[in-house]
């Protein structure tokens, strides 16, 4: 094994105890970014939305996550058809 | 002798323990299997559950459990000579210490990553819970008292180290910042604030002017300041202050900010600090001048050192990290021989070099019982005997004995920062855990929480009267916190047996650990408690000794008979690998 996988493999052994608190304030900052983008459809007036809109396709998957994480079974937004 | 003889047979019996023993307790008895869906991979969801490479998790699982504990033990044992600490270290360490980690890991991944406290409550049931819980709050009480101490100890005696135990905090921010709001590496910044600590220590060590020695610029030991305290008592005082205002900042920011990074840095200096270490003892070569048995003793070895080393050989903290995060995160079950008894292993490795460094402090076996002369004062100066035994061995790769006592005073202050933060932050949540299982809403608040933990620990530290004078209240629990940590243990060495059995499985490895730890520790507490603390024997009463110490007494009888009883019915609580194919 070369000094540069060495090294990374340590690392990532130092990284791992942190890797979950990491993960979870990244994904509640994209839990806000997701609401931000969609505030519209729950009411928010939301000047950006014709814009945001455009990011629906790609972000159909994570919101159907974020709805099962939240413990609703269905999308609570009538237009989101992700399930 | 030469100490290097020691090391190396501590190292074999490892080896061998770990190639033979624990591949016959990976085959033969919890039986591993390759293809067994680990809940990593069930459960998988980026946060919690992850597959992990199993060196990363290692290293992970083994930076967790490594701290000031492994080496304080030891460092006080050591009392009684060098041979029964080192005989229990090795043989606990792969005997007992290497299959409860491992068993912990394995009984959890084959029940849904749950840890080993959720697991009680569904084998044993309510009852133990809230002996869990107790046993914890406790086991946290003490921590941070007996922490407390050590640091304000370690600050009086080395007040170089001072220093670049507060610089730490600033950088450990900066980290936290880097990584956290930036993404960034964490490997290079953490080693340029490693290096910025241990450039302040060298200088510090050589500087008088940037030691913070707080007897001194009281006026010396012998002058009183205030209150009727003089300098040495004040400076814990002001330190004991000091201490428990950080942790309540420090326990209640984000983890993120200050404790994890932190972590970081530290993880790197358990790797320099063994390192540094194992190499000098190597190239200094040094003899043993410890005595192989203290016939001087007044206090029996015998039941006491299986709790004055708690976290060297076997501990119950242990199966905490095993079964809270280590077990969600477990690629192949096959690993988990790897992770869990390697990781024992490598604290077994900590408190072997911990017995060393104390062994070949001193110039000969005269001096050694003249510094040692009773168990309380072993006590009082083991850490700081460890601190300058590294020291020397560190001259072995030409550092300076003050330099190399210095930088290991701030790794071990470090370590018991750490621990102090962390153990702090679970105490407020058991305390908010306790406040919403009795539906008392303020305890479940942060801050009350908080002022409760902080109060309650000063408290212990500041108002008993301990056996190394002003401050030292929390350090004559130290019994009581080897005690309430091996209960821990054998709770989950019973969990393990009881699985096992359930499975109808060959259960003597880990019952048979389990009644010696819980004999030992039965023992060694009754006689404390009834014969020292009570005021039945020679001994003044002490209450709160007495007090701590029945509780912790009742609930070990108490989890004994729990024992018995769920050995002898055949408990359906726990699933077997037959229930979970169905």
């Amino acid at each position: 094994m070369d000094f540069k996988k060495i090294l990374q493999l340590y690392d990532e052994m130092l990284k791992q105890g942190h890797r979950t608190e990491i993960a979870r304030e990244l994904r509640d900052e994209d839990d806000l970014f997701m609401i931000l983008c969609y505030s519209d459809m729950l009411g928010i007036p939301n000047p950006a939305f014709y814009y945001t809109l455009e990011l629906y396709p790609h972000m159909l998957e994570r919101f159907h996550e974020w709805h099962l994480r939240m413990g609703m079974d269905k999308s609570p937004i009538n237009g989101f058809r992700c399930c | 002798m030469s100490a290097i003889i020691l090391a190396v047979v501590g190292m074999a019996v490892f080896f061998l323990g770990y190639k033979y023993y624990s591949k016959f307790v990976a085959e033969r008895i919890y039986r591993l299997d390759p293809d067994y869906v680990t809940p990593a991979h069930k459960y998988k969801d980026g946060v919690d559950f992850v597959p992990t490479n199993k060196w990363v998790l290692w290293g992970h699982h083994f930076t967790s459990v490594a701290g000031a504990a492994p080496i304080v033990g030891p460092a006080i044992a050591i009392y009684w000579g060098w041979l029964p600490a080192f005989l229990w270290v090795v043989l606990g360490t792969v005997f007992a210490a290497g299959v409860h980690d491992f068993g912990a890991l394995v009984l959890s991944v084959r029940n849904k990553g749950q840890s080993v406290g959720t697991l009680a409550n569904k084998i044993i049931g309510q009852r133990a819970k809230i002996l869990f819980l107790f046993i914890i709050l406790i086991l946290v009480l003490m921590v941070n008292a007996v922490f407390a101490w050590v640091i304000s100890n370690l600050f009086i005696n080395f007040p170089s180290a001072v220093l670049s135990v507060f610089i730490q905090i600033p950088l450990a921010i900066w980290i936290g910042y880097l990584v956290y709001k930036r993404s960034g590496n964490m490997l290079f910044p953490s080693i340029a604030a490693l290096a910025t600590m241990y450039v302040t220590a060298i200088i510090a060590a050589r500087v008088p002017a940037l030691q913070i020695d707080l007897p001194r610029y009281f006026g010396g030991a012998e002058n009183t300041v205030a209150f009727g305290l003089d300098g040495v008592s004040m400076s814990f005082f002001v330190w004991i202050i000091v201490l428990m205002i950080y942790v309540y900042i420090a326990s209640t920011l984000p983890v993120w900010k200050l404790l994890q990074p932190r972590d970081y840095i530290n993880s790197h200096q358990l790797m320099v600090g063994l390192g540094i270490l194992y190499l000098g003892l190597l190239f200094s070569n040094p003899e043993v001048t410890a005595p192989m048995m203290n016939t001087e003793a007044t206090t029996p070895w015998f039941p006491l050192l299986f709790i004055t080393i708690a976290c060297g050989a076997i501990s119950g903290f242990h199966g905490l990290v095993a079964s809270g995060t280590s077990s969600k995160q477990l690629n192949k079950e096959t690993d988990a021989r790897f992770v869990g008894y390697f990781g024992a292993v490598g604290e077994g490795l900590l408190a072997l070099i911990a017995i060393i460094a104390v062994a070949t402090f001193f110039a000969n076996p005269g001096a050694f019982t003249a510094a040692y002369d009773s168990f309380g004062t072993a006590g009082n100066i083991g850490l700081t005997t460890f601190i300058q035994g590294a020291g020397q061995l560190a001259t072995g790769i030409f550092i300076p004995a003050d330099i190399a006592a210095t930088i290991v005073a701030v790794i071990v202050v470090s370590f018991a920062a750490t621990t102090l933060d962390t153990s702090v932050r679970l105490m407020r949540y058991i305390i908010s855990e306790l406040g919403s299982e009795y539906k008392i809403k303020s305890l479940t608040k942060m801050h009350v929480a908080t002022t409760i933990a902080v109060v309650s620990s000063a408290a212990l530290v500041l108002l008993p009267r301990g056996p190394q004078g002003f401050g030292s209240g929390g350090y004559l629990l130290w019994p009581l916190f080897g005690t309430s940590n091996q209960l821990l243990a054998g709770i989950t060495l019973l969990l393990i047996t009881l699985w096992l059995k359930r499975q109808g499985r060959n259960y003597l490895i880990t019952l048979i650990p389990m009644v010696f730890l819980m004999i030992m520790t039965l023992w060694a507490m009754g006689q404390q408690v009834f014969f020292q603390w009570s005021g039945l024997g020679d001994a003044e009463m002490n209450l709160l000794l007495f007090m701590l110490g029945a509780v912790i007494f009742v609930f070990a009888i108490w989890i004994m008979l729990e024992a018995v009883s769920a050995l002898r019915k055949n408990n359906t609580n726990i699933p077997t690998d037959k229930d979970q194919s169905m």
